[in-house]
């Protein structure tokens, strides 16, 4: 099972919570150097499968490696972990929190004190050094905790919904942050129950639904599971070359069609609507979204639960 | 040296947790909390000793005779003082007579000799006479009677000099014993006023980690095992910070306040073991029953969500802890008896036990043998403690097994 190609990878993970399957034999693959998304609504079992993955809880059934090694906390040192649930010490200043979280993973005190006022400069927060994170906005505390996450360049970053409570600058800033990341080497996975992130971000992705991976792949690949969609207005309502158009295909309240595009191509299509002189207003393809592909894949219900999630 | 992961994690959880104990301000109260009540009995006791020194001054008699008799006297009651309490020993004025004595007998107990109660005419004399107020038990008259009829005798023929050969032996000597028993039972009090003072602050000490939510920050980068054992280790170390200062703080009273031969001589008597080794165990004995005790208070505690749960849990603690004590306190004066052995084999009392141990018996091997089972005990607790938080914490699912019995319904 352990590939040197893979950061993580799970098989078949199965964890009980009291007596309820929470994660129903999920298995994933996250490849080297990549980003990888995992994505589903709150309550799908996201955050019990990182726990498992990065060795936090155990699980019932299937196993596990993380960077090789099928101890997670045995590689804990080359991994950096933001948890969904925030937390630091009040009291601790910040170059201080980043440091401790630093020496967590086996990196000396002092080379972490060291690092942190240069973290926390190149983020903007150089007067922030020696504040106590009480002082801090939610924001600004869940930056530091990000500089601790960091802080050791660690092979693997794992962030657990590290969108959520951010304003839309933070949430631009932590997706540059992660891309920098990348670009260094580093893997990183993270959770998220917003699909727009994952699509920016994210070269492959996992869709959990129920405690269940009903997709894993490239996020290329996920979208290329639906056909293009056409959007066509005609200024003639009704013609011979209606029959091109897929069957049950019904202009909408605007007099839009929108319909896949059929296997045979837009070049039948096109000639089609021109030979029956059907009046092209507007024609458009377009390429399925990741929001598309998660409801073909994961039901619409699902996706209903995402967008109350956010 | 490179030390094993789960100890360098530990350390890092120890420092941590010890540095924002010890330099918070918080921790001032923490320190001076309990030499509030000792700074107050200090000061009443010292103010009590004095107004009772002022009230119980030793009586004070004039002895109306010839400078011969009252220097014979003196001699007897240099003979016979010594087994009279100090405060009940009278104390004697010599004044010569004069021609009329009755006059110098009303001067004197007028205060013309100072502070008297009572004057002694003629004290070896065909009728010696007393002439004064005493106290209800006429203890003064009684010391004066015994000092004329030594004086009388050691006239008739020279005072004897028995000496009393004295050996001092190990459990034999009934005074040493029973002062052995005081010493083993205070030792064993001291230990369970510590742990139950100290001891109690660890249920709490998961609830900072979940109320800042920093549990699962370090439950993903160091073992549980860490967790526990750092958060133990570093409470014990505040704790024996504490300790140290109050000791120093007890001691600088000590010797302020200390008088010799005062009240039961202790010191003198002695543990069986030795002051050295027994105040070694002290600090030794109270780690361990920290540990162990702690181990257990930091597993329940761990189990805790709430301030709330918490203060519920601590007063069963509290009562399992007078049970340990009272358990240990049933082996004191019979060492070898078989609720002494159990004490010392049942590892929460374990230590109280030993430290009685130490008081009354001198081997020192089953504190060796005590201790190794104690560390055992220690390492047993610890597992099964972090074990049992990983089973019931660390989830984001429903509600615990622990909390579906004492936590409130579980929120859907």
């Amino acid at each position: 099972m352990t590939n040197s190609r893979f950061a993580a990878q799970a098989d078949r993970l199965i964890k009980y919570f009291d007596g309820k399957r929470a994660v129903d034999g999920v298995s994933l693959s996250v490849p080297e150097g990549s980003i990888f998304g995992i994505l589903g609504p709150n309550g799908a079992g996201k955050t019990t499968t990182i726990r498992m993955m990065l060795g936090i809880i155990d699980p019932d059934e299937g196993h596990r490696t993380l960077l090789g090694s099928d101890r997670p906390l045995s590689v804990a040192h080359d991994v950096g972990y933001l948890p969904e649930e925030r937390g630091l010490y009040p009291a601790m200043t910040a170059k201080e929190a980043i440091a401790f979280m630093g020496a967590l993973r086996n990196l000396p005190l002092a080379e972490g004190r060291r690092r942190a006022p240069e973290l926390l400069a190149r983020h903007g927060l150089e007067e922030w050094v020696d504040k106590p994170i009480r002082s801090l906005s939610k924001g600004m505390a869940q930056t530091v905790q990000l500089l601790g996450t960091i802080v050791h360049d660690p092979k693997l970053i794992v962030l657990d919904e590290p969108f959520s409570g951010l304003d839309a600058i933070n949430q631009g800033k932590l997706e540059e942050m992660i891309r920098a990341q990348a670009a260094r080497g580093t893997t990183v996975i993270f959770s998220t129950h917003v699909i727009a992130h994952a699509e920016r971000l994210c070269e492959q992705v996992a869709i959990i639904a129920k405690g269940k991976v009903a997709f894993s792949g490239a996020v290329d690949e996920a979208r290329g599971r639906l056909r293009p969609v056409v959007h066509l207005k005609t200024r003639a309502a009704d013609g011979p070359w209606q029959s091109a158009l897929p069957p049950g295909a019904k202009p909408n309240g605007g007099g839009e069609y929108v319909f896949e595009l059929p296997e045979s191509g837009p070049e039948p299509l096109l000639k089609a609507l021109i030979d029956g002189d059907a009046g092209i207003e507007t024609l458009s393809i377009e390429r399925p979204g990741l929001h598309d592909a998660f409801v073909a894949i994961a039901g619409q219900a699902a996706a209903d639960e995402m967008e109350q999630g956010r | 040296m490179r030390w094993p992961e789960w100890i360098r994690a530990a350390f890092v959880i120890a420092r941590r947790d010890y540095q924002a104990t010890v330099f918070s301000k918080t921790f001032l109260f923490f320190l001076l909390g309990p030499l509030f009540p000792l700074a107050l009995g200090a000061l009443f006791g010292g103010v009590g000793n004095q107004i009772a020194r002022g009230d119980e001054q030793s009586p004070r008699i004039a002895v109306v005779s010839s400078v011969e008799d009252y220097g014979k006297l003196v001699e007897a009651q240099a003979r016979i003082a010594p087994v009279i309490p100090r405060i009940a020993r009278v104390e004697m004025v010599h004044v010569a007579p004069s021609d009329d004595l009755v006059r110098q007998r009303q001067e004197i107990l007028a205060g013309g000799q100072g502070d008297v109660i009572g004057v002694l005419e003629d004290p070896l004399g065909e009728e010696p006479h007393f002439i004064g107020g005493t106290g209800g038990d006429n203890s003064s008259v009684k010391q004066l009677a015994l000092f004329i009829e030594e004086a009388r005798q050691a006239e008739a023929a020279p005072p004897g000099r028995t000496q009393l050969k004295l050996t001092q032996q190990e459990r034999v000597a009934a005074s040493i014993e029973t002062v052995r028993k005081l010493l083993a039972r205070a030792g064993q009090m001291l230990l369970f006023v510590l742990t139950l003072l100290l001891s109690t602050m660890l249920l709490s000490q998961m609830l900072e980690e979940k109320g800042n939510k920093v549990i699962e920050v370090l439950a993903a980068a160091v073992p549980i095992d860490s967790i526990f054992v750092g958060k133990l280790f570093a409470m014990l170390a505040i704790s024996l910070t504490g300790i140290f200062v109050w000791f120093l703080a007890g001691a600088a009273m000590l010797a302020f306040f200390y008088e010799p031969g005062a009240g039961v001589n202790v010191l003198g008597a002695g543990p069986a073991i030795g002051w050295p080794v027994y105040l070694l165990l002290i600090p030794v004995y109270f780690a361990m029953s920290y540990l162990l005790i702690g181990a257990a208070f930091l597993g329940i505690g761990a189990q805790a969500s709430t301030a709330r749960e918490v203060q519920i849990l601590s007063m069963p603690v509290t009562m399992f802890q007078v049970v340990l004590l009272l358990i240990a306190f049933a082996g004191v004066g019979r060492p070898d008896s078989w609720q002494a052995i159990g004490a010392a084999v049942f590892p929460l009392s374990s230590p109280f036990a030993m430290l009685g141990r130490a008081a009354e018996d001198a081997a020192l091997w089953p504190h060796l043998l005590a201790l190794a089972w104690q560390a055992l005990w220690v390492a047993l607790i610890l597992k099964f403690a972090s074990r049992m938080f990983k089973r019931s914490v660390l989830k984001s699912g429903p509600r615990g097994e622990w909390r579906k019995w004492f936590g409130r319904p579980a929120r859907q």
